[in-house]
């Protein structure tokens, strides 16, 4: 029968966020091509975590959990998820770092075609297809995979976070598949977190972006009102090549891909490349000093006004308006 | 070290608005874009000459890049450009972006790295065209080597092997691999302190971006080696993974209103949107 499998993310011994977009598209996914759908979860301390994956109406959740598997290396993982899908129709994780990362390696152990960054399904049995953005979120294109076994990845902001249904999936345990040579040639060294009281940027419900305008005080105007809104701080890319801001706050089509509630760009022109990142967001307000700028065409609220004296007055007035 | 660096030439990005979906959906048509090497294959290219020079002098250069495109005869310019920014070899594989896949992509260059061997690959992440993210990946599993993607640091390290910080979701996650091995690169790497060779004093530091080619360059790169292959001679099996059934224009959004002042701004986000 049918079926779709979804690569859960864990992380010490935590099932991440993500993985509720995949699952959210393997629900939907499951009913298009007649069939159940399956949850993998795969690291160090899986087992646990497992746990927390059996309540979203899986048919089963299976558990590959292995000391070997303690930090994410593709050269690891990609054996055992490939293995585990088998017998599937569609393998899928969220196109987070780690699934960007890991499902082409496991496409190409499969031998099957791999559609990247996905927003929608569409079609049902065989006919499926899969839409994706391209050429910067200027065209889309429906992705036909033609291999017997579907890998895909799915954009996070176009699939809402699945909610548990209730209900108690089976949980089976695999053996891990052993690694080919690559992976005696890769050593985790270590993770340098980006210490910040603020959200990561592409979960935040509120992201509140700069652009070069803001010159060398990039942070001065724009922390206060991140902090008045519990906002991820983003900028443009412009912002970024000028040293204003580092360059992993970049929002865009090569930057940081984001969606949240209320988007806030400031002192942002609107390059084409800089809409794809942020213009699927529910709610985006521009402030600018040119009225012309080309990201008024896609703001709900703009203000033309000095971004230097704006910022800090629409600061006092939130502040105020949340009491 | 030697190197191979792919390349694709893409619609310019800049401009990527301009791109237009013919009614009948069968294409995505760039005609009147000018031709730009895919920005992270820029970088790429960067990355791999910062690894086979020391940055002090880098007119002396201490290893080989090889640069390949996927193209018809024009893309040709774009492989020359290359070599005048400093590559020494340039290939290219006849063949138009309609008979290719990522996967074709990838196993082609895999009897290429084979054929070249290599130290590294190194490569985008992604080209900003079909924006797939997946060739990098694909052939380092095909060659079962190690893969370093989303680089924003390279330092290659006496032993043989490059240490590399990867762009992750909150942070960098730093990887070594032992070559030969495949890094794809993000935007960060083309910073100052982003890519040492092992002849490169770590105090040293790069101007920020891609280097450009100086006129005697771009004569020389005249009479650097440029070979072309044939596709089929690379991968027996040409046949896609995925094709694509239609293209759409994405839906447009509708502007907004504009606000007199942040006191009426406060008041809409607070009442009409509710998200205050």
């Amino acid at each position: 029968m049918a079926s779709v499998l979804v690569v859960a993310e864990i992380a010490e011994g935590k099932v991440k966020k993500t993985t509720h977009s995949a699952i959210t598209f393997a629900q939907s996914a499951a009913k298009a091509i007649g069939g159940s759908f399956s949850i993998l979860a795969i690291g160090a301390g899986a087992k646990a975590a497992a746990a927390e994956l059996t309540g979203f109406g899986a048919k089963e959740v299976v558990v590959a959990d292995d000391a070997s598997l303690a930090q994410y290396i593709a050269e690891r993982f990609a054996p055992t998820v490939a293995e585990a899908a088998k017998g599937h129709t569609i393998v899928v994780a969220t196109a987070s770092s780690f699934g960007k990362d890991l499902m082409p390696r496991v496409a190409a152990r499969l031998g099957a075609g791999y559609a990247g960054d996905i927003t929608e399904l569409s079609g049902e049995g065989a006919a499926i297809t899969y839409r994706r953005p391209m050429f910067a979120g200027n065209a889309f294109g429906l992705a036909k995979v033609e291999t017997a076994i579907h890998v895909v990845s799915v954009r996070q902001s176009a699939f809402p976070a699945a909610e548990p249904t209730g209900g108690a999936s089976a949980v089976a345990e695999i053996k891990v598949v052993a690694p080919s040579g690559a992976a005696a040639r890769v050593e985790f060294v270590g993770v340098e977190t980006v210490k910040s009281e603020r959200p990561e940027l592409t979960e935040a419900k509120v992201v509140v972006s700069g652009g070069r305008a803001l010159k060398e005080k990039f942070n001065e105007v724009l922390a206060p009102l991140a902090d008045a809104l519990g906002a991820a701080v983003g900028a443009s890319r412009a912002a970024c090549d000028a040293g204003y801001a580092p360059s992993d706050l970049q929002v865009g089509q090569t930057g940081k891909i984001v969606a949240p509630q209320l988007y806030f760009a400031i002192g942002i022109s609107g390059a084409i490349q800089h809409l794809a990142g942020m213009k699927s967001s529910k709610y985006i307000v521009a402030i600018n000093k040119d009225g012309e700028a080309p990201i008024y065409q896609v703001a709900d609220y703009g203000l033309v006004a000095d971004l230097f004296t704006a910022v800090p007055e629409l600061v006092t007035k939130i502040k105020a308006a949340k009491g | 070290m030697k190197i191979l660096v792919a390349l694709k030439r893409v619609a310019d990005p800049d401009n990527a608005n301009k791109v237009k979906i013919p009614g009948s959906g069968d294409r995505v048509d760039t005609t009147g874009l000018e031709w730009k090497p895919n920005p992270f294959d820029e970088y790429a290219l960067e990355a791999a000459l910062r690894l086979t020079e020391n940055g002090q002098q880098p007119k002396t250069r201490a290893g080989e890049v090889v640069v390949v495109t996927f193209g018809p005869k024009e893309t040709e310019t774009t492989l020359r450009a290359a070599l005048a920014t400093g590559a020494d070899k340039a290939i290219r594989v006849d063949a138009t972006d309609d008979q290719l896949d990522g996967d074709l992509v990838a196993r082609a260059l895999k009897t290429l790295v084979e054929r070249e061997k290599p130290d590294l690959v190194v490569m985008g992440k992604q080209a900003v065209d079909g924006d797939s993210n997946q060739v990098g990946q694909i052939l380092a599993e095909l060659l079962d080597w190690p893969q370093a993607t989303f680089a924003a640091t390279i330092e290659e390290e006496a032993a043989g092997s490059v240490l590399v910080g990867r762009e992750v979701d909150g942070g960098v996650a730093k990887l070594r691999v032992k070559l030969p091995a495949v890094v794809t690169v993000d935007l960060r790497i083309v910073a100052g302190a982003s890519v040492y060779s092992t002849k490169t004093a770590r105090t040293f530091k790069y101007n920020e971006g891609v280097r450009f080619a100086a006129l005697p360059a771009i004569m020389a790169a005249k009479k650097k080696p440029l070979t072309e292959v044939k596709l089929a001679e690379l991968a027996a099996d040409t046949k896609l993974k995925v094709t694509y059934a239609k293209f759409q224009a994405p839906p447009a959004r509708k502007a907004g209103i504009k606000v007199k002042d942040v006191a009426e701004l406060v008041d809409k986000l607070q009442k009409e949107a509710k998200v205050l």
